[in-house]
């Protein structure tokens, strides 16, 4: 394989992380935030209806961590594949 | 010590140290004042970006606007952070890499096009002008409020401060004292939050409070014996409803118009260019990443904390003022009564507050300075029908709060110094981009370009003196329509610069033609959508009228897909970019170019932070 095909293969891993956290990002604010916040509503979580807790707390958290992930995951690509800045 | 001496001394300390730290940080380069010399460490600079970011609205009026909507005001909760997880994937890593000083630049260069550059640096002073003007009226509404200054006299004051700094420092000193100002601002925010929590449920995390049992004290706070041991959220929905509001925990707006108003947030935040210009400051892509994620995580540290100040004020609120004997009520009524935050008229004449659903009166108070029967300052706004009989304006909800939790004065002084902090930063960052637009972009890059580097940074300076002068101006003399158009600044983020920048980095087949006209159709039809209901036709704003039931405040989402759309379809019956352009676009993709098994040698040896 050379570079550039490699280089490709570091491009697409990035693009499916990305996909895939900001399907988690789409899930916590716009599904249980939003779309679906009657009905988690009806359960509670401590003093919380889920859905209002996700709406005002859950989501921002989750976003939170979604960039730690994004982080620690692009920094072992990038050793993995070479393009690490020192 | 009065509130008064306490707001002089800690306004007095702030101050000097936001100009104490511009001296040491003067910006002498070109580099210095866009970019900081790339030399800022990420969690300063997340620090950094946080009160970039927290504006006067966020500090000052967000959680009142929570505590009025309930469960609908979360969508500034979600929308405002959601963003930063679009710039740490999407933005902020690529254009870095790229390594220019604004974001017109990159959209001009990567779409070859000098007119792609002038609409999107017109956009941007656009953009950071409506914004601008907001800040420096909230920094002289503070002075007003606190220390009974003038507002023009405040807003004079404040414009002294960020000349001071912005002119001298450029993003160098703005970096610096943003991150003094985040640390002032923050502290203002938790100190009374963390107070009210423990007041009424005994637990010293506002987030958690807020869902927690009211404590033995907080009941006794309440008046209300039959409160203890009971969820706040559970005591607050039932007072909603002995009083005719729907549930405090329940929302009343169009799903679909909340979905549209927070794509609109989120996508207008990661579009926003004084938020990302703050990721240019940094050594590394890889730290542009992270300081995302810092970023992030000291915005949250407030907005979590925000919609629980938001439910503790509102029960408090209610609690100590419904049914209450005008005589009774706690002595933070009186005080801002004098201020027009709020009023009561007795329509039954009975002299106890009634509060309740509907409007007490038209209009914002005017007082006849006369005292009314019971001691109460009385107004000559026509009264309306219905039986609530108090105005009270959201923003009393942060301002009043540390009275009503009845905290040491310093801190009601602090409050003061934070409510300046979060509104002097916003200005400083907003003024550096209109300053940067026209040196670096309308003089250098196009006027110009032989311009030599002192040249230039001396437009930068003159740009930001006049960017301060003409802000101070729109705070003396605010606009009517300022309120108005932040949706604009929004609206027109999302719908101009987001598609362009993000299409850019993740598709090299788009070309000029499509970036064109994608911006101009999707500009062009926020703008037609806001100006009709909020100017030509303001009778008309009504839920039935709007198209797909999306208020001009969530329509910036349509734009953002209009463009979305022309880009893609442009593009793809169009000639195709440049080679040099997808190589360019290409090199945006990894953060550096090494062969294989080429050793690790610095490229270019950078100060570290």
């Amino acid at each position: 394989m050379d570079r550039s095909q490699e280089l490709q293969q570091y491009w697409k891993k990035n693009i499916k992380y990305i996909a895939v956290l900001l399907s988690i990002w789409f899930f916590v604010s716009y599904l249980c935030g939003i779309i679906l916040v009657d009905q988690l509503d009806q359960f509670m979580l401590a003093g919380f209806p889920v859905g209002f807790w996700f709406a005002n707390q859950g989501a921002e958290i989750t976003f939170c961590l979604l960039i730690i992930v994004y982080v620690r995951l692009m920094n072992r690509l990038d050793r993995q594949y070479d393009v690490f800045e020192d | 010590m009065s509130i008064t001496t306490w707001t002089w001394i800690l306004i007095g300390i702030t101050f000097s140290i936001y100009i104490l730290v511009a001296i040491r940080a003067r910006a002498v380069s070109t580099g210095a004042f866009y970019a900081a010399d790339r030399t800022i460490h990420p969690i300063l600079n997340g620090m950094a970006t946080g009160a970039d970011w927290m504006s006067a609205a966020s500090f000052i009026s967000m959680a009142g606007l929570i505590s009025f909507m309930g469960r609908d005001g979360s969508m500034y909760l979600m929308g405002w952070t959601g963003g930063y997880v679009l710039l740490a994937m999407l933005l902020a890593p690529y254009l870095r890499k790229y390594g220019k000083y604004t974001v017109p630049e990159f959209i001009g260069d990567r779409y070859y096009s000098q007119s792609a550059r002038i609409i999107s640096l017109l956009c941007a002073i656009f953009v950071s002008f409506t914004y601008v003007a907001g800040q420096m009226r909230g920094v002289g509404v503070v002075f007003s409020r606190f220390l009974n200054v003038p507002i023009n006299t405040g807003v004079v004051i404040g414009m002294c401060i960020v000349f001071f700094y912005a002119v001298l420092g450029g993003m160098k000193g703005v970096t610096y004292t943003q991150v003094a100002q985040y640390c002032v601002l923050i502290v203002a925010y938790m100190i009374p939050a963390i107070y009210i929590s423990i007041m009424l449920t005994g637990n010293p995390i506002p987030a958690l409070g807020f869902g927690s049992t009211i404590s033995p004290g907080g009941a006794e706070i309440l008046q209300d014996s039959s409160a203890q041991g009971k969820y706040l959220l559970d005591v607050l929905n039932g007072i909603h409803k002995d009083l005719g509001f729907s549930e405090y925990t329940s929302g009343v707006r169009p799903k679909i118009d909340i979905f549209f108003i927070v794509v609109a947030l989120m996508v207008g935040t990661a579009g926003l260019p004084h938020v990302i210009i703050r990721f240019f400051t940094v050594p590394k892509i890889r730290d542009a990443r992270a300081s995302a994620g810092w970023a992030l995580i000291f915005i949250v540290l407030l907005y979590t904390a925000a919609p629980a100040v938001a439910a503790f004020a509102r029960t408090n609120f209610i609690k100590t003022v419904h049914n209450i004997q005008y005589k009774d009520a706690p002595q933070w009524f009186q005080s801002w009564e004098s201020t027009g935050l709020i009023a009561w008229v007795d329509k039954n004449n009975d002299g106890i507050i009634q509060y309740g659903p509907g409007k007490a009166f038209v209009g914002k108070p005017k007082y006849t300075g006369h005292v009314g029967h019971f001691g109460q300052a009385t107004v000559t706004n026509v009264a309306l029908a219905g039986a609530n009989e108090l105005y009270v304006d959201r923003d009393i909800i942060v301002l009043a709060n540390p009275e009503i939790a009845r905290l040491p004065n310093w801190i009601i002084a602090l409050v003061a110094a934070g409510g300046l902090a979060a509104a002097l930063s916003t200005a400083a960052g907003l003024l550096l981009v209109i300053s940067s637009s026209i040196s670096h972009d309308l003089m250098k890059g196009v006027l110009m370009p032989s311009m030599s580097e002192k040249g230039e940074l001396l437009w930068a300076r003159c740009g930001a003196a006049g960017a301060v002068v003409v802000a101070g101006l729109l705070g003396i003399f605010p606009p009517g329509f300022v309120a108005q158009v932040v949706a604009f600044a929004f609206g027109l983020a999302a719908a101009s610069f987001f598609p362009a920048i993000i299409m850019g980095i993740f598709n090299k087949k788009t070309n000029v033609y499509g970036a064109m006209s994608g911006m101009i159709a999707g500009i062009g039809f926020t703008a037609f959508y806001i100006i009709y209901f909020k100017f030509i036709n303001p009778g008309a704003n009504h839920p039935e009228n709007w198209w797909f039931g999306i208020s001009p405040e969530g329509i910036g989402t349509v734009g953002m897909l209009i463009n979305f759309t022309l880009l893609i379809v442009v593009s793809k019956f169009t000639p195709e970019p440049p080679q040099e352009i997808q190589e360019l676009v290409d090199k945006l993709r990894y953060p550096v170019e090494r062969k294989r098994g080429e050793t690790k040698v610095s490229t270019k040896a950078r100060s570290p932070y």
